[in-house]
């Protein structure tokens, strides 16, 4: 038996050895070094000298750094919630449909989601384009003044915002419509010889009975959006990049347009640790809310 | 419940259900504009009023695009490295999650942390120390170089530890019983009793591949070297402000994805609600 026991052994390891090198070239020594040259004045290829908390402690008087996290909180504050209520809502209004109807429906909201990211930034400079986009006909009809949007500071997070919504909402929709789908039908049937109203139903078992999925959903979307980069920087192209900037924009700007790798590395630290905290306290909540309701 | 307030009901539902169907087509009609503006010659794309449907269909920005541009080089360079990506990464992740849930061997508790801790870190954060491995192997410009970063997916190992955990014991017992090998077990049980979940896997990983942005953006210089996602952002003068040009760009970079999307519907939205933790 302890051959065998070693053979299984063996066998293991011939099977993991191609993740452990996948995973020890491009994540485990990339992530200890991220760490490392935060500490020096590297370059963005090459060594740099030790300068201690020099970078972080910069940071305190950085005024784009400033920029870059408010912008990234206020674009996932208008980001995360709506974007979360408007997936719930249309997930609701597509549960009622069926058969075809249904995955035509369900097709049509969630192609968005299924287009590189470039595609979407295309299709919407264009909707939004500020001489011939079709938006402006419309802002014209309900008699708003056109706005250049990729390029006035205040339109341009919530436009961003409001576009990653769109591209977004079909992978929160699949999911509600998981929960919503899971729910017993015995439930409803209940309710309704109690004469419960429409509302009452929603309030009373729909809501609560999704609760977890809704949970699920808003982490999954708050640490998405942390990590916001591609939208904002193919929209600011041509615009403001240094007001619109985000926090993984920062880092690129850093490292690749002012060749200060150690500085960029101590800007992604921090996003390194916010996303970090942040995933630990929601695996945190969900233990405690899962304890309790037992 | 009296007749009366059962046809409002009914009323009400029917006003939901068909409020429903309008926003979803108001949600897919930036679409439809793209598409449409890519089959309109250039002087109808600025008339300034709306135009539902083109006076003239054109198919000549698509010619333009692929022989006159460095679309079809693009294509390769996605097809390739998303090709690539995806085989290395389904691979690694199936046979190390058979190993995590069906072998015994030492550090097996400490691999799996690794795993579910890697799956908290944002790799978007490594970008600086990712570029500089790859310019130390000397791979800036190269398919490895687009590569090799985007094998993290700890997610998919994830998954697959907790289909083999599914399988029943009993096969695996009679299989050594009749002293079948560990690679015989694996490749004669456990890979094609979970076909359907290495499929899901394969296409979600493929449409993530082809739509990643950051790093093929950062990854490449040069522009015969980029991947249709980013080309069709960077090369302006390839398309100078014609915006039917640009959005027929886009509709050549987005066809792959949108056809695999609707071909393997049923695939893809299993697979992206298994990647959320949820089992269908």
């Amino acid at each position: 038996m302890l051959r065998n026991k070693r053979s299984e052994a063996l066998m293991a390891l011939a099977l993991i050895a191609p993740f452990i090198a996948i995973y020890g070239l491009v994540f485990v020594y990339p992530t200890i070094k991220l760490f490392m040259i935060s500490f020096t004045d590297a370059p963005l290829i090459g060594d740099g000298t030790y300068v201690g908390f020099d970078n972080y402690t910069r940071l305190a008087s950085d005024r784009r750094f400033d920029t870059a996290l408010w912008n990234t909180a206020y674009f996932v504050l208008l980001s995360v919630v709506p974007g979360t209520l408007v997936a719930f809502s249309i997930a609701l209004g597509v549960n009622r449909l069926a058969g075809r109807l249904q995955s035509f429906v369900l097709a049509l909201f969630f192609l968005p989601y299924i287009l590189p990211v470039s595609v979407v930034y295309l299709i919407w400079d264009w909707t939004l384009n500020f001489q011939f986009g079709i938006a402006m006909y419309v802002f014209d009809m309900l008699g708003i003044g056109r706005v250049p949007i990729f390029k006035a500071t205040a339109w341009f997070i919530p436009a961003v915002a409001f576009i990653t919504i769109w591209w977004t909402a079909g992978f929160s929709i699949l999911l509600f419509l998981a929960g919503l789908r899971a729910i017993p039908g015995e439930i409803y049937e209940a309710a309704s010889l109690d004469n419960a109203g429409r509302w009452a139903t929603f309030a009373r078992i729909t809501w609560p009975l999704m609760w977890p999925i809704t949970a699920l959903v808003l982490t999954i979307q708050l640490i998405l959006q942390l990590k916001i980069f591609d939208q904002v920087y193919l929209f600011s192209t041509g615009g403001r990049p240094n007001d619109n900037v985000v926090l993984v924009y920062y880092v690129f700007q850093r490292a690749f347009q002012s060749d200060q790798g150690g500085r960029a590395a101590a800007v992604a630290v921090v996003l390194f640790l916010i996303v970090i905290v942040v995933s630990v306290l929601n695996f945190q909540l969900t233990r405690l809310s899962r304890g309790n309701n037992r | 419940m009296n007749a009366e307030t059962l046809r409002r009901l009914n009323l009400a539902g029917f006003i939901i259900t068909l409020l429903t169907v309008i926003v979803a087509l108001i949600w897919a009609f930036p679409l439809y504009w793209g598409v449409i503006t890519s089959l309109k010659p250039e002087d109808e794309v600025v008339r300034p009023y709306i135009e539902l449907w083109p006076d003239t269909l054109t198919f000549s920005h698509y010619y333009f695009a692929l022989t006159q541009t460095d679309i079809g080089r693009w294509y390769l360079n996605s097809i390739v490295t998303a090709l690539s990506i995806t085989v290395l990464t389904v691979l690694s992740s199936l046979f190390c999650g058979y190993a995590l849930s069906q072998l015994n061997f030492p550090f097996r508790n400490a691999l799996w942390w690794l795993i579910l801790a890697s799956f908290m870190v944002p790799t978007q954060t490594l970008i600086v120390n990712h570029f500089e491995l790859i310019a130390r192997l000397g791979l800036v410009n190269t398919w490895a170089g687009i590569v090799l970063p985007q094998l993290i997916h700890p997610v998919i190992i994830i998954v697959y530890k907790q289909f083999f955990d599914g399988v029943p014991k009993d096969f695996r017992e009679a299989a050594v019983m009749d002293n079948a090998s560990e690679w015989r077990i694996l490749t004669r049980i456990y890979i094609p009793m979970n076909w359907g979940v290495t499929a899901a896997l394969s296409i979600v990983t493929f449409i993530w591949s082809w739509n990643a942005f950051l790093w093929p953006f950062l990854a490449v210089t040069r522009t015969e070297m980029m991947t249709i996602t980013v080309g069709i952002t960077q090369v302006n003068d390839a398309f100078g402000i014609y915006y039917a040009r640009e959005l027929t760009a886009a509709v050549l970079a987005g066809l792959p994805v949108a056809v695999a999307y609707l071909i393997f519907q049923r695939r893809v939205t299993e697979a992206i609600t298994l990647s959320a933790g949820i089992k269908g």
